[in-house]
């Protein structure tokens, strides 16, 4: 910890930042330091940190310091970690947290992840050395020992082999899985082709086709995840499973949608769910598709698409008329109102209750007045 | 789609035209239907193989979601189009990014009233990393586009907007045209622009710049800050977080009017004469 030096934490010019990341508590080799946790920030130029509560405590090293880095995964109960392994102190290095140090390395430890990214960034950073030919303003303290002749702190050989042992060893294990993968892949790709085949052949009518037997092939394609290049009218690109998932859908959603004034957002569908699924979740596509069969089912509910592109499922039971008129009770009483003012109203979501009143007026009850300061809607007195 | 002609005048003429059908040594259809069964069901024994080989890899390693990901779209599969897929309930990506798609969601939701429904790549990421808790697993911001790549199905205007080397995620279903996303870019650097900037980088007439300024701020992606020095600036709050890594100093503060949607005082159009 003693390559640090007290910062501004201002970036020079020609310095980028790369990516943030907060959460991270420093260790002085295995010792945790004495600064708490905070954001850690990475430039084309230096690594920085920044105490999360006291933002006038940053301190940065230029990223010449680093020799090389490693990852730890966590564990139950211990944060994923980055061993960074530095170059000794530069002779001229301006005054840090840390005057001296017994430890070559420090750990960046990631209380809140994020982990991936910035060992990926931080990995993109060193190979390019953008610090090396991208002069800054004011000359950030490069370590003047280290750029020739490498001198290398004792024990990093033996870093660098452990290293290249685990890289060795990951690369294997990598390797035989991507093997196993392309080999997986190389199959799934002899069924794309037969489903093709297949495809063009019901086009081209060459041979009969069964509901029965389209539905099943249906399935086939959704169990692969081939997007279905037959578009039927019955039943929509929907199957069994989407069937049953709509008449699902049809039993829980009907409490919930009575509580929101019988309309809800398909996301908010999506959330509600899957939060209450758990697990084996359904795709956004699985509930765009089952939702598409309520009609055809005789369910109580529809899919709907506002003109905005905002897609909706309302209760059948839900009339449109009365929606409007009582739209228009809410402005005429209000002498005008806005989505936001609409929805606290009702107690709706503003998506929801704009669109109500965009319906309201596309039938002619309100009108807008459209200024920089909101959208504001008014009963229509033309 | 023919359902199967029944009586026997019909059945001699299905037979007639399978036997030519044969002759040609075409394959018909609902033959190789019968043949797609099968191997699936081969098909899937490989995939749970696989699967008990290599699941871990798919959860603990992003470069491994990567590059399954790039694969599986290179020869026209895509693993997560459904929870039923053979991927999703075999390898259990399908959860993995399902469960990413409601997070993501839900960021974004409780931003809306804030950023007008425009949040950079990097905020997403950590506000959903947070959200996911110390003992949830560390996702990538590759994983985050995927899942909301996904998103876009349900129709909400999920979609993200290429800004300096980042993108912007998207999810209010405002119609951003190419004007309205290259005044986001121009803003990126400093988390504002002003009418001049854009009218000297980008060339443009005062009336095309106030329309373009008039219409973020009326979605609520920009506030306008009528008290700046010189003129005034616009700002983006999606971008603001960036900013405080950057330690931009802030001016003097100034008074935020929530229902307008203004730092200082009122909220006028831009070419407003008091502006």
């Amino acid at each position: 910890m003693d390559r640090f030096v007290w910062s501004s934490g201002l970036l020079e010019i020609n310095e980028t930042l790369v990516i943030q990341q907060r959460g991270v508590r420093l260790y002085d080799g295995e010792e945790k330091g004495k600064m708490d946790v905070g954001i850690l920030l990475l430039s084309t130029h230096r690594l920085l940190w920044r105490d999360h509560k006291n933002h006038d405590c940053c301190i940065a090293m230029p990223l010449s310091q680093i020799v090389l880095f490693e990852e730890q995964t966590g564990g139950i109960g211990k944060s994923a970690k980055i061993v960074v392994h530095l170059h000794p102190v530069p002779s001229n290095k301006e005054p840090g947290p840390y005057q001296t140090s017994k430890y070559s390395y420090i750990k960046l430890s990631f209380k809140e992840h994020g982990q991936i990214e910035f060992s990926r960034r931080l990995s993109e950073e060193m190979t390019q050395r953008r610090w090396e030919h991208m002069p800054v303003s004011q000359p950030i303290n490069t370590s003047t020992t280290s750029q020739a002749g490498r001198t290398r702190a004792v024990g990093i050989v033996g870093i660098e082999r452990k290293l290249e042992e685990k890289r060795k060893e990951m690369d294997k294990n990598i390797s035989e899985a991507f093997e196993d993968l392309s080999k997986l892949m190389e199959k799934a790709k002899e069924m794309v082709e037969l489903s093709r085949s297949i495809a063009s052949k019901i086009k081209d009518k060459q041979g009969d086709i069964t509901e029965d037997e389209t539905i099943r092939f249906k399935s086939y394609l959704l169990s692969m995840g081939i997007a279905n290049p037959v578009t039927r009218e019955t039943h929509g690109s929907g199957t069994h499973y989407h069937m049953q998932l709509a008449k699902q859908l049809g039993e829980i959603l009907l409490a919930p949608l009575e509580e929101q004034g019988g309309m809800m957002a398909l996301t908010e569908v999506y959330c509600l769910v899957n939060r209450a699924r758990g697990m084996e979740l359904l795709s956004p596509e699985d509930l765009v598709n089952a939702c598409k069969m309520f009609e055809a089912l005789k369910l109580p509910l529809r899919l709907r698409i506002f003109d905005s592109g905002v897609m909706v499922i309302q209760l059948q039971s839900h009339s449109e008329e009365e929606m409007i008129a009582s739209a228009l009770d809410n402005v005429s009483e209000k002498g005008s109102l806005t989505s936001e003012e609409f929805a606290k109203l009702l107690g709706l979501s503003v998506l929801l209750s704009k669109e109500r009143l965009l319906l309201a007026e596309k039938m002619g009850h309100l009108c807008r007045d459209d200024s920089v300061e909101g959208l504001r809607f008014y009963p229509n007195l033309f | 789609m023919h359902r199967r002609g029944v009586g026997a005048g019909a059945i001699a003429k299905k037979k007639l035209a399978e036997a030519k059908y044969k002759e040609r040594g075409t394959v018909l259809a609902e033959d190789q239907i019968v043949q797609m069964s099968k191997q699936l069901e081969t098909f899937k024994t490989h995939l749970e193989e696989f699967a008990s080989k290599h699941k871990q890899e798919i959860r603990k390693s992003a470069q491994f979601r990567v590059q399954f990901q790039d694969m599986c779209a290179t020869i026209g599969v895509d693993p997560l189009a459904s929870g039923k897929g053979f991927w999703s309930e075999m390898l259990g990506v399908g959860d993995f990014y399902y469960e990413l798609g409601v997070q993501i969601i839900e960021v974004c939701l409780a931003l809306k009233h804030r950023n007008g429904g425009l949040i950079t790549l990097e905020e997403l990421h950590q506000r959903v990393l947070k959200g996911r808790g110390k003992f949830a697993q560390d996702v990538s911001q590759d994983d985050l586009i995927r899942a909301i790549k996904k998103l876009k199905a349900m129709g909400n205007g999920f979609g993200m907007i290429p800004v300096g080397g980042t993108y912007l995620v998207q999810s209010v279903p405002a119609e951003l045209n190419m004007d309205h996303t290259v005044v986001l870019q121009l803003a990126e650097k400093k988390g504002f622009v002003t009418v001049s900037e854009i009218k000297t980088s980008l060339k443009w007439e005062t009336e095309r710049t106030c329309h373009v300024l008039d219409d973020l701020l009326k979605e609520g992606l920009a506030w306008v800050d009528g008290q700046a020095a010189g003129e005034p600036q616009y700002w983006l709050p999606a971008l603001f977080s960036e900013l405080c890594s950057r330690d931009v100093t802030p001016r003097r503060p100034v008074r935020w009017c929530p229902e307008q949607r203004v730092w200082g005082n009122r909220a006028l159009p831009c070419n407003h004469p008091e502006l």
